[in-house]
């Protein structure tokens, strides 16, 4: 089970001939991911890993019946890439690529009000149900199944509250990097939805970071709607207010947004905050023991 | 990407707004140059750095001759300016904007950003302009108003009207103002800015709507398809470490500290940041190394930190995903070869190679201090520097 993406999930690679595309579509294949075709626009009719290059998405989709792409196109091509996989109507386009300029993302977004496809990203890791289906660019050995769902904006720090659950023997459902830019498509309330009704997930870690006011938004959503525990951590506490630093979303202007506000209103929605990102795994656990989940999301 | 005042002017001139005649001037002599082909009596002598609070901070002059101009342009030249917006430390003053004066009759503020709440450009304004913005929006946001704009259209001109209505820009006057808002956004969009702020927008005495400053910001990620923006770039106000590193594409912050930082991901970095200050240490920089680094971009970016002579100690902390530990290993290898190693060093890698990559830096020699996690590094590089 978990959410977006599990064993039955066909995958397109868009991008599938440049050698991070390449790289990773190996990964995934040995991850067990089920990749059905790739797209390279004038490489139609080749192979590469076994996989069938078309032309086109439409193309791709209509030979294989794939319904979710990943996307590792150049920054200046990806907005364009994201448009293909929305017009062929794929359930999902899970976008890797960093560095899309923020305007072609608000032309995109708009693109993509009231059309079928969601969009994971930009810049984000991708998406992972465990021993089923790897999406993207995390590392597949620190995942071990199990009932903890994971969503975060960091890429890197998604890997780290991963692999703290998993060394202390807690699996995970599903875990999403919804990446770091100032706009992008699914938000952190998208995904605690699906976790709320998954009945596999029983206990959510969501990662946030300073800049903007997403997580103060979910924290509203988690204290409303949210029928199980959530603990959570905020990247750049110490961070110096004004200096940007490298994510477009990490600013802090005008007071908001500070890692201490929402942390706030993290804490107000009864989610309890890692001090240090070293204790994200523990802060779950000691959460899962205070519910008396701890015994069945314990990975034997 | 940041640029001057009077090099945001010349884009708002191409696209139509209204600003006041200036000269840029680098020296009191060129100052005097520039007022004397300026048509009128009064000359505004503006400070050219990037950052804000500069009529505060005493960078802004009113001169009535062309002797004052050079009185002020020798007093300004040089003179390191303290804002809110430029730390402690200051910013030298190394160019000078000589600007007609304007017979203002009221401030006002406008400005054009990229929300994320709403995934759109916002055009933002208030009749509370040219004192300080923040204190308008937190006291009294009723004040304030916003349009969000559809790509799709752009910025409309009812839209544009109805903020000027907003603002009691004077009726006679509206279609001016937004015909000048038509103009900003046109200009924001064509050259991918991600803030565009007036503050001052003014109504003259001779029923004129003009652009008396401009701030301009623009998206990193586009600048490959703007070359004309690249050329304003102004190396003096920059860290020069800063400089090396955005020549590599690594994403590099200069902070007070002594402990140099190697991550990637920018959330990961900050979260070493903070863990470094939560065991007592202090970060030297923030330094991400990005997804798709080479082995010769880590190179570069791990001399930048061996430059840096402030730094006692260096924490390598590398959780592999697109980023492979052994790249990782190769770069921190080269750059101690040709740079040497004088200072402890901590390493952390996990993720993608992780393997290949203890292997590398195993076999090279090097005196490292391996660590199990991002906490471990942490204390064992606070300790080192101690």
């Amino acid at each position: 089970m978990g959410i977006y993406v599990n064993k039955d999930t066909k995958v397109l690679v868009q991008g599938i001939t440049g050698s991070t595309a390449l790289f990773h579509t190996k990964q995934m294949i040995e991850y067990g991911t089920k990749i059905v075709a790739g797209v390279t626009p004038g490489k139609g009719g080749t192979e590469v890993e076994g996989v069938p290059v078309f032309n086109t998405v439409e193309e791709a989709v209509k030979a294989t019946g794939a319904n979710v792409s990943v996307i590792y196109v150049p920054a200046p091509f990806a907005a364009d890439a994201i448009l293909e996989a929305t017009d062929a109507e794929l359930d999902m386009a899970i976008c890797i690529t960093e560095h899309i300029p923020v305007l072609d993302m608000v032309k995109v977004v708009r693109y993509m009000e009231g059309k079928k496809t969601r969009l994971v990203g930009p810049n984000c890791p991708g998406v992972i149900t465990a021993d089923e289906c790897k999406i993207g660019i995390m590392p597949g050995y620190i995942h071990k199944k199990g009932h903890v769902g994971v969503v975060s904006r960091s890429g890197t720090l998604t890997y780290e509250a991963v692999h703290q659950l998993s060394e202390a023997g807690v699996g995970q459902t599903t875990a999403v990097g919804i990446g770091g830019d100032p706009v992008n498509g699914t938000n952190f309330i998208d995904v605690l939805k699906e976790f709320n009704e998954d009945p596999e997930t029983l206990a959510v870690v969501m990662i946030g970071e300073i800049g903007g006011t997403a997580e103060e938004e979910a924290a509203e959503w988690v204290k409303a709607n949210m029928k199980k525990p959530v603990t959570g951590f905020i990247g750049g506490q110490t961070a110096p207010p004004g200096k940007r630093m490298g994510h477009a979303g990490a600013i802090i202007s005008g007071g908001k947004g500070t890692a201490a506000e929402k942390i706030k209103a993290m804490e107000a929605a009864g989610i309890k905050v890692a001090e240090t990102p070293s204790v994200i795994g523990e802060t779950m656990i000691s959460v899962l023991k205070e519910k008396g989940l701890y015994e069945q999301c314990k990975t034997h | 990407m940041n640029i001057h005042e009077y090099q945001g002017k010349q884009i708002l001139r191409d696209y139509g707004v209204a600003v006041p005649n200036g000269i840029v001037a680098f020296s009191p002599e060129e100052a005097v140059k520039a007022a004397k082909e300026l048509d009128t009596n009064v000359y505004v002598v503006k400070a050219q750095i990037h950052a804000g609070g500069r009529g505060k901070a005493g960078g802004v002059k009113i001169a009535k001759t062309v002797d004052e101009v050079r009185e002020y342009a020798k007093e300004l030249l040089g003179k390191v300016l303290v804002t809110h917006q430029t730390g402690p430390e200051g910013k030298e003053v190394k160019r000078l904007y000589i600007e007609e004066g304007s017979d203002i009759l009221k401030e006002y503020y406008i400005s054009l950003v990229v929300d994320r709440a709403t995934d759109r450009v916002v055009l933002m304004g208030s009749e509370e302009g040219g004192m300080d913005i923040e204190e308008v929006a937190e006291e009294t946001p009723e004040k304030i108003f916003k349009e969000v704009i559809d790509p799709v259209v752009g910025l409309t001109g009812f839209q544009a009207r109805r903020m000027a209505f907003n603002m009691n820009i004077p009726t006679k006057l509206v279609n001016k103002a937004a015909k000048l808002f038509l103009g900003i956004y046109e200009a924001f969009i064509s050259k991918d800015a991600s803030i565009l702020e007036i503050n001052p927008l003014v109504v003259t005495g001779d029923d004129q709507v003009v652009a008396l400053d401009a701030k301009f910001n623009f998206d990193a990620n586009a600048l490959y398809r703007h070359a004309d923006i690249v050329e304003l770039r102004d190396f003096d106000e920059e860290d020069p470490k800063e400089i090396e590193a955005s020549k590599f594409d690594l994403s590099y912050v200069s902070l007070d500290g002594n402990i140099g930082c190697m991550v990637n991901g920018a959330g990961l970095a900050m979260s070493t940041m903070d863990t470094i200050n939560f065991y007592g240490g202090k970060p030297a920089n923030f330094l991400d190394v990005g997804g798709g680094a080479t082995a010769e971009k880590v190179t570069e970016a791990f001399k930048i930190i061996l430059s840096d002579s402030n730094v006692k100690g260096i924490f390598v902390n590398i959780f592999g995903g697109i980023m492979k530990c052994d790249i990782i290993a190769e770069g921190v290898i080269q750059a101690t070869k040709q740079l040497g190693l004088e200072v402890p060093l901590v390493v952390r890698l996990e993720g993608t190679n992780v393997d290949a990559g203890k292997k590398l830096l195993n076999e090279s020699g090097l005196n490292i201090t391996s660590a199990d996690s991002m906490a471990d590094g942490a204390q064992k590089i606070v300790e080192l520097v101690g």
